[in-house]
């Protein structure tokens, strides 16, 4: 026993048996954004306010595109985890199940338009 | 019932009768505002597929992000997001096994309103 990591530990145990990797993939993408949404924030922010033009000549340049598009995939990824974590929490039974699918496919639907609408503009 | 000695026996504080503290405020606050955030992730999904649209839907997307209430929900939303993401730096450091004991948390609790305040500030003032 005093061989094992505590990550080993952690492995299979709860309700789920499941949430060590869950979680893992939070931190993951957690500290993805630490990285992404600052520049995203600024970069956004100082292209809000400018005309059609000035929007898509902006985000036709590679760095603010990726930026972009890489917040948005891991922010709604991290997002429709975290939205679980509180609909497990709050709701039960039938509504339960129909709001995660709705959340879950509202998640992954976002991500797919913003993605696709930075790639449009870009390339 | 083999229990005789019900009702007076100290009872564990109850949810609604609980005293609010800095450790339990941040904490919900942080699950508050990363679901809030939706809004605004929404509303800028919406601004980039109306780039990609066009000069017309562009327009209408942009109106509505810069009118009164698209001003309100983004600035809102900027405190939100840096609140939420100090919250995520104190998690990051609680799993890490550091800062577990009560008093550090309530110091990393007013560091996180104070810090995410001025982030605030700071980007107001830069965007």
């Amino acid at each position: 026993m005093t061989f094992m990591t505590d990550r080993k530990r952690a492995i299979g145990t709860g309700s789920a048996k499941s949430g060590t990797l869950s979680h893992w993939h939070m931190m993951i993408s957690s500290v993805a954004m630490l990285l992404l949404l600052p520049i995203f924030i600024f970069q956004f922010g100082a292209t809000l306010g400018g005309s059609y033009e000035e929007v898509v000549a902006y985000y036709s340049r590679p760095v603010p595109a990726t930026i972009a598009a890489l917040t948005m995939l891991v922010t709604f990824y991290h997002f429709r985890k975290g939205v679980q974590t509180l609909i497990e929490d709050y709701v039960h039974g039938v509504a339960r199940k129909v709001l995660l699918i709705a959340m879950i496919c509202l998640s992954y639907g976002a991500a797919a338009f913003g993605v696709f609408a930075v790639l449009r503009i870009a390339l | 019932m083999a229990d005789v000695n019900r009702g007076n026996r100290p009872l564990s504080p109850h949810l609604t009768i609980y005293r609010p503290q800095l450790t339990s405020i941040t904490s919900i606050f942080v699950r508050i505002t990363g679901n809030a955030l939706l809004v605004a992730a929404l509303m800028i999904v919406w601004w980039f597929v109306a780039a990609a649209a066009g000069p017309d839907a562009f327009a209408t997307a942009d109106g509505f992000m810069r009118s009164w209430f698209g001003d309100m929900v983004l600035f809102l939303s900027t405190w939100a997001v840096w609140y939420h993401m100090f919250g995520g730096i104190r998690h990051l450091i609680w799993d890490m096994g550091y800062m577990l004991d009560v008093d550090k948390s309530e110091t990393a609790g007013l560091v996180m309103i104070i810090a995410s305040v001025l982030m605030t500030v700071l980007t107001v003032i830069v965007v």
